[in-house]
Formats: structure tokens, C-alpha cells, sequence
């Protein structure tokens, strides 16, 4: 009974491997960001040396500021006698995760229940499979503006104009959640379904104790595929919607300054991205805490 | 129901698929004593691991008649009156030992406090006290075949289905959960079927062994296991535990055996002596 004696003492190591391992991580995130940095900054320098050019644009402080510029302009102020960027940023990002969050919990609830539908019969997949792709096919800049003017006039006073925008994440959102949950919903162990029929346990049942707490990984995984698309979603849904105070509009805001501020807009840019990545970051806790498998089979 | 009623009965029960026109199954007749612990044993494709799943309604006969506790074998299912083991343990990972062992009751809607209580004692029982907050996978294949064990036992049911339980286990773990079934089995008061491939386990455990031969499945011989009770590690070195695996071997090679699968149970036999 080897493995009797292992188990007990496994679980002691593990807040002390924990703290080892997350230093490990926190010391690999740090060196790839320093290689990442140093890429960057030696690419800039030898291309103004040399005169490289990349397509039409030469290398210079417009089409490649420097990262420190990019992280300095934060601290500055947005505009004249203004707030400092990053506090600007910081309510727009703000804002774009509302609609983003409210667009992924909403993409992720449809799309869930359209694998689930799905599952129940081989017929319904090939009829409506097609369409489902061909929805992700259209690019979602031609698809929002639609969304826009037909969502915008039906909803209440609370959600007006960025209820819309949460539409259009879901819409980027559903996608993969539908697919995995198909999927991992219809790949259980067929000797798991006898073991439920000698139970007698009808399909309601065989759902929620078997197929969905075994799909679950399946589910994760496209969830951390949607958390940063429904960001990405919330951000192009603002343009055609109007939306002056999120991530989006001040994308488009910068985009006109580029010439004369052009870090402003990389500055927005690594902003959206960090609010992509804690979207990524609070599937990826929300799995370790609700998926137990054993260790070799979570991503 | 009285208590001489046999627990299984099947009466001249045929399974074809359709698929290639197979014939699984040929005109099976076969009665199960209360309490009898009765072998299926045959090569492999003889169709012993359909019939388990036929009497426990997971596979319907294409004719014949299947009778568990004096009912049709699907209301019997319905009724759960059997538990069944896989050859694999077939644990939800995502459960803990306690509520892998606790799901049938849960379906049953037993109450939590039963049900744990019940949980303690089925973990007593297959020896896992201590262990129904792990894991599966934090378990080695034999303490997770004891957890399915237990899972089919948790409510007591009259009937267990085993299809092929330690056969993906090595040979000592084997002879180990052999004594083990032996012992649950007599405290239990359950009536088990018992499908295999290894001679010597069908001999060691049975009351009765069942040889089927080679496609289609048919009944060769019903080799009565008369090896007095308790039997432990010695049974297995007494003159007549190897007559009657002779008995059976000789019966299977009537029956068309499948030498590949079975010729390796003879060397199996001396395998684990002396080691700790």
C-alpha cells in the first residue's frame, strides 16, 4: 500500500510547494518579460541605426516608442491641467469590463445551454452546426453596428447604449462555450452511462451528476478562450455604439493623436490587454477551484 | 420470494447483434441459489461479459426470458436490485471516495446523514477508513476497485455483478482482493456473478463455475466448487484446488478454449508465494 501512505503525506507538502512553486512562476514571468523588453528595445535600437525599415515605416520613436515612454506616459497628464492617463484608463477599463463581463456571463450562459440542447440529438447538430459557424465567420465589425440598432431602442434606461456592447461580447463569447460543451458533453465514459442506467437514473439526472461535471474541463477551456474575446468584443462594440467612456473609445480617441502622442495609444493598448489577461486570470481561478481532477488531466 | 427461489433465472436466452449477424449468446438456461457466488468463465468474445449485462438489464436478449428476484430484469434494474462492478473502477474524479461510494444513495435520496453514516460503514468494510475525503486518483487500482466495490454494496443490493473486477490489477493485489471479496461476501449475505478469464480466481472464489465455450456462447459445463468455506492463501496449495482447476481447464478445451487467455493463470498460481 504504497500509495496509502504517499496520499496523507502529499497533502502537507503542498502549501510549501505551493509558495515554491508560485516564486518559480513569478521568476519565469519576470524573465521572459525581461527578454521580451530587451527584444524590443534592441530591435528599436539597431533599426534607428541602421535606417531599417519595416514596410514603409522606419524605425523610430512614432512607430516604435520606447516601452518606458509607453509606461511613463501613465503617470502624466492626459491633457492640459487634466488627470494622469492611467487614472482615465483606469475608468475606462472599468467600464469596458462591465459590459464585458456582463457579455461573458451572458455568451457563456447561452452558449452553454445551445451545447447542451445540441447534445441531445445527432439531427440538431448537423441542421444547426453550420449556422453556428457561419455566425463566427462574419466579422464582428459588420455584425455590431446591427446589434446596435436592433438591441439599443429595447432595453431599459439602466442599460441603454452599453447593454448593447455586452450583446456583441457574447456574440464572441458563445462560440467556443457551445462547441466544448458539445463536445465534452457527448465524450463520457460509455461504462460511467451503464453504471448511471443500473441506477435506473433518468436523463436529467445522468446530466447533471455525470455529463456536465465531466464536461467541465471541456468547459474551462473554451471559457478561457471567451473571457479575453468578450473584452475584445466590448471594445470594438463601442465604436459603432458611440460609447465615448470605455477602453474602445479611447482607442479611437488616440488613434487620431497618434502622430503627435502616438505612446498614448500603445499606453491603451497595454491596458486592454491587461484587462484581457485578469479576465483570463479569474476563469483560471474560478477552475482550480470548481475542477478537481487528478493532476494530469487539468490544463 | 422464498428463500430456495433462485435470484437469477434465465431461460433459454439468445442474443444476436445485428451487426454481422453475430451470435453472442445461444440458448443460455441458468439458475442462481441465494447466496451462491457462481463463475463465468471463458475466452475472451465468448459473450460472458453480454450475459452479465443482459441480467442486469444494460443489453437487451434478442430472445429468452431473464428473471432477477422473481421479476423481469428490467423492473428489477429499475428497482436496483443489483450493484454492478466494471473491470474498471469507473470513479467520478471529481468526486471524493465518500461521495463516489454515496452516489447511488444519493439517486435513492437517502438522507445526508444516512448516507454518511452508511459511507463509514461500507469504508470499514472494504478496509478504506481514513480515506473518504481522497480523491480517485490519489488511490492505487486496487484501493479503487475496493471503493467501486463498495459503491455497488452501499444499497445492499441482493445482487452483485461483477464484469472482470481485478483483471487489470497485478496478481498479488488479485489474490489479496480475492480473500477480500470472500470475506464481504459472507458478510454481506449477497449473491454474486462473477465474470473472468483467470482459472484460478473462478476456482478460489466460486461456489459454482460456469464454463462458456467460443462463439456463440453456450454453456459448456457448470463445475461445482465443493472447496470447503473459509477459504484463505492455502486453499490455493490444497490437491483439490488444483484438481478442480484441472476439471475447469479440461472443460474449457472441450468448450474451444481460447489458450492465449488462460494458459498464463497456471504459472499465476505460484506467483506471490513467500513474498511479502
Amino acid at each position: 500500500m504504497a500509495y496509502a501512505a504517499s496520499a496523507p503525506a502529499r497533502s502537507s507538502l503542498r502549501s510549501s510547494e505551493r509558495t515554491r512553486r508560485a516564486a518559480l512562476d513569478l521568476g519565469l514571468f519576470l524573465a521572459v518579460l525581461a527578454v521580451l523588453w530587451a527584444a524590443w528595445e534592441a530591435f528599436k535600437a539597431i533599426g534607428e541605426a541602421t535606417g531599417l525599415r519595416v514596410g514603409q515605416f522606419e524605425v523610430n520613436d512614432r512607430t516604435l516608442p520606447h516601452l518606458h515612454d509607453v509606461v511613463g506616459i501613465l503617470f502624466e497628464p492626459s491633457r492640459r491641467n487634466g488627470p494622469l492617463l492611467i487614472g482615465v484608463l483606469w475608468d475606462a477599463a472599468l467600464f469596458t469590463a462591465k459590459e464585458a463581463a456582463v457579455g461573458f456571463v451572458l455568451g457563456a450562459l447561452f452558449g452553454f445551454a445551445l451545447g447542451a440542447v445540441l447534445a441531445h440529438s445527432g439531427l440538431l447538430q448537423r441542421g444547426f452546426l453550420p449556422y453556428i459557424v457561419a455566425s463566427q465567420t462574419i466579422p464582428i465589425l459588420a455584425v455590431a453596428p446591427m446589434v446596435v440598432v436592433w438591441v439599443n431602442p429595447r432595453l431599459p434606461e439602466g442599460l441603454k447604449d452599453w447593454g448593447a456592447v455586452s450583446v456583441i461580447a457574447a456574440y464572441l463569447t458563445f462560440f467556443p462555450v457551445t462547441i466544448n460543451t458539445l463536445r465534452g458533453l457527448t465524450s463520457v465514459d460509455p461504462r460511467a452511462l451503464e453504471l448511471m442506467r443500473s441506477y435506473a437514473a433518468g436523463s436529467w439526472r445522468v446530466l447533471w451528476k455525470l455529463r456536465v461535471p465531466a464536461a467541465l474541463p471541456f468547459i474551462f477551456a473554451a471559457l478561457k478562450i471567451a473571457a479575453p474575446a468578450s473584452v475584445v468584443g466590448a471594445i470594438i462594440g463601442e465604436l459603432p455604439a458611440s460609447i465615448q467612456s470605455g477602453l474602445g473609445g479611447a482607442i479611437l480617441n488616440f488613434n487620431q493623436y497618434y502622430i503627435s502622442a502616438p505612446t498614448r495609444l500603445w499606453a491603451t493598448n497595454l491596458i486592454a490587454a491587461l484587462l484581457g489577461i485578469s479576465f483570463f486570470l479569474v476563469v483560471l481561478l474560478a477552475e482550480r477551484l470548481v475542477v478537481r481532477r487528478a493532476p494530469e488531466h487539468v490544463a | 420470494m422464498s428463500a430456495s427461489e433462485p435470484v437469477v433465472s434465465l431461460r433459454e436466452v439468445t442474443k444476436t447483434f445485428q451487426a454481422g449477424d453475430l451470435t453472442a449468446l445461444q440458448s443460455i438456461d441458468l439458475d442462481v441459489r441465494p447466496g451462491e457466488l457462481v463463475s463465468l468463465i471463458g475466452p475472451s468474445g465468448c459473450g460472458k461479459s453480454t450475459l452479465l449485462r443482459v441480467i442486469g438489464d444494460l443489453v437487451e436478449p434478442s430472445s429468452g426470458e431473464v428473471v432477477v428476484n422473481g421479476k423481469r430484469a428490467r423492473q428489477a434494474r429499475q428497482d436496483g436490485d443489483y450493484g454492478i462492478v466494471f473491470q474498471d473502477p469507473v470513479l467520478y474524479d471529481w468526486r471524493t471516495v465518500a461521495k463516489n461510494i454515496s452516489l447511488p444513495l444519493e439517486l435513492l435520496g437517502w438522507s445526508k446523514a444516512r448516507r454518511t453514516e452508511r459511507v463509514d460503514e461500507l469504508l470499514a468494510l472494504v478496509e478504506l477508513q481514513g480515506f473518504g475525503g481522497h480523491h480517485p486518483w490519489q488511490l492505487s487500482g486496487g484501493m479503487q476497485q475496493r471503493v467501486s466495490i463498495a459503491r455497488a454494496l452501499s444499497f445492499s443490493p441482493a445482487l452483485l455483478l461483477m464484469d472482470e473486477p481485478f483483471g487489470a490489477l497485478d496478481e498479488m493485489t488479485r489474490e489479496r482482493l480475492n480473500a477480500e471479496l470472500l470475506r464481504i461476501w459472507e458478510a454481506s449475505g449477497s449473491t454474486i456473478v462473477f465474470v473472468t478469464h483467470s482459472i484460478a480466481e473462478a476456482v478460489f472464489l466460486s461456489s459454482r463455475v460456469v464454463v462458456m465455450s467460443r462463439r456463440p456462447g453456450r454453456i459448456a459445463a457448470i463445475v461445482e466448487i465443493d472447496l470447503p468455506q473459509p477459504r484463505n492463501a492455502d486453499t490455493r496449495e490444497e490437491p483439490h484446488f488444483f484438481e478442480l482447476v484441472t476439471a475447469v481447464r479440461d472443460r474449457l478445451r472441450e468448450g474451444g478454449l481460447d489458450e492465449d487467455r488462460t494458459a498464463p493463470d497456471e504459472g499465476e498460481l505460484l506467483v506471490g508465494e513467500g513474498t511479502p
